[in-house]
């Protein structure tokens, strides 16, 4: 399983990359294992305004539809349309070309208080 | 249903070593996949998969008139049920509904074998027990066994591999033998659309039969990929596809009812063939691209009037689009006819299809 020292990890199983002010958002490769086989990505609408932990896009594979959350508060300025035509790139790269919107936070401070992968991986039960 | 009352089949131990994710299913804990969906989806299709069936009900009738008393019970005709063949029938309620489907197999004149879904098992029993008739016997012999299906193109030919002495029956055959004190069952049937075969062995021999196969090159597959293919050939799902509340002529499997002979629910049955039906199961395809239909989603008009509500929904591995099936009023329950899907209240286009989704050339 891979597990990037660079990104910023939720309990909700998401991934957060801080680059020039801005964050990208994906889904971390141990829940793209979990869920395996994404058929569809519900992408956000861009320039919705959202609060931290709010439902805005859905990942779905063969058994169950899964929330997508807002790690942060902000507006949402892209999405990954690739995603439209190959939802599986979620699973076959998960931390890159599986990434799926992307936000200009409302803080920056509170990226810094999100999970490190140390903490993630120990949130999934994993051994550091 | 709590924790304690979630039961084992016998090879249970052995799906959490080959990687499966267990669930709870019909109160059993199942696999639902190994590795993923998709691949085991594939490799019925494409090669041999197995699934354990263990949870599934066996019943064996045994006496002196037991055809013509079970032919008062099924929907489907069992004088036609030659020895050694297999017949799909239902047992129904008194207006119709679906009680359980299931599949009858004829061992001799006075002993048919019954294989019923898991979730249905003392319902069955206690049911069909309180009908029985005088100097017939019925065994629940469900925990007795183990059963896995092998289903796929190269089914027959891993199948010569591990049973060479013994020929597989023909399709919608039975075949019963003892080797070495153990009793073997074997049919030629399944819920994949593909050819294969169900075997049943004493549950203790379950997990080593199991594994031979895989290690003949059967790659272990979960109820995922087992609901999707029957999915694409449109067998119904009890609970799902068919209720009590609804007669197999709505789920247009009218074949496998007999009406020319008395059983219980056939008045209503008759009258719903000679005047007609309020509503039909059909097969509903997505158009373009969407979320995966699923059990429940709403079906609407193009006008935006809800018609009916999904049944049983999934994202086809073989045709990638979404396929699903419902109860629609006839006058949508045409070929052609263009519907809506409602997911978390946006629509996705879909159309009436012929069933099934696929058909294996």
């Amino acid at each position: 399983m891979s597990l990037p020292e660079n990104l910023k990890y939720t309990a909700d199983h998401e991934w957060i990359a801080l680059e020039g002010g801005l964050v990208t958002v994906g889904i971390t490769d141990h829940a793209q294992e979990e869920l395996t086989d994404i058929v569809f990505v519900e992408l956000p609408e861009i320039g919705r305004v959202c609060e931290a932990e709010e439902g805005i896009a859905v990942v779905e594979s063969v058994k169950a539809a899964s929330d997508i959350y807002a790690p942060l508060a902000g507006e949402i300025v892209e999405v990954n349309n690739d995603l439209e035509a190959d939802p599986a790139l979620v699973n076959t790269d998960p931390h890159g070309k599986g990434w799926i919107f992307k936000m200009k936070v409302k803080d920056l401070a509170d990226v810094d208080a999100l999970m490190d992968a140390d903490a993630y991986n120990s949130h999934i039960g994993g051994n550091s | 249903m709590n924790d304690q009352e979630i039961k084992s089949t016998p090879l249970e131990a052995l799906h959490v070593e080959l990687g499966g994710k267990m669930v709870p299913f019909a109160g059993w804990n199942m696999p639902v996949q190994y590795t993923s969906n998709m691949d085991e989806h594939h490799a019925v299709r494409e090669a041999v998969g197995i699934f354990d069936i263990s949870h599934m009900g066996q019943f064996f009738l045994r006496g002196n008139g037991a055809e013509e008393w079970l032919n008062g019970i099924l929907s489907n005709d069992v004088s036609k049920l030659a020895i050694g063949e297999a017949q799909y029938t239902f047992i129904l309620n008194e207006q119709g509904g679906v009680i359980d489907d299931l599949i009858i197999y004829r061992f001799g004149d006075d002993q048919i074998f019954l294989v019923v879904n898991a979730s249905m098992i003392d319902e069955n029993f206690a049911w069909l027990n309180d009908h029985l008739a005088e100097g017939l016997t019925l065994t629940n012999e469900s925990d007795a066994w183990a059963g896995m299906a092998v289903q796929g193109p190269d089914a027959e030919e891993t199948y010569a591999k591990l049973i060479p002495e013994r020929e597989l029956p023909k399709r919608n055959g039975i075949d019963t033998w003892e080797h070495d004190n153990q009793k073997f069952i074997v049919c030629r049937t399944g819920y994949t659309g593909e050819d294969g075969f169900e075997i049943f062995v004493s549950a203790d021999q379950g997990p080593s039969l199991f594994k031979k196969f895989v290690n003949a090159g059967a790659k272990p597959c979960g109820l995922g990929a087992r609901d999707s293919l029957r999915l694409e050939v449109c067998y119904p799902l009890n609970g799902s596809d068919l209720s009590p509340q609804r007669t197999p002529v709505q789920a247009g499997l009218g074949f496998f009812c007999a009406i020319d002979k008395p059983f219980i629910g056939r008045d209503i049955l008759k009258k719903q063939k000679e005047e007609g039906l309020k509503e039909r199961l059909v097969a509903i395809k997505y158009t373009g691209k969407g979320p995966p239909p699923r059990a429940h989603y709403g079906v609407f008009t193009k006008d935006g009037d809800q018609i009916g509500e999904l049944s049983s929904g999934v994202f086809s591995p073989t045709l990638k689009v979404g396929i699903a099936m419902g109860y629609l009023p006839v006058e949508f329950a045409k070929i052609g006819a263009e519907v809506d899907i409602d997911v978390r209240g946006r629509k996705f286009p879909a159309k009436v299809v012929k069933k099934p989704f696929y058909k294996k050339d």
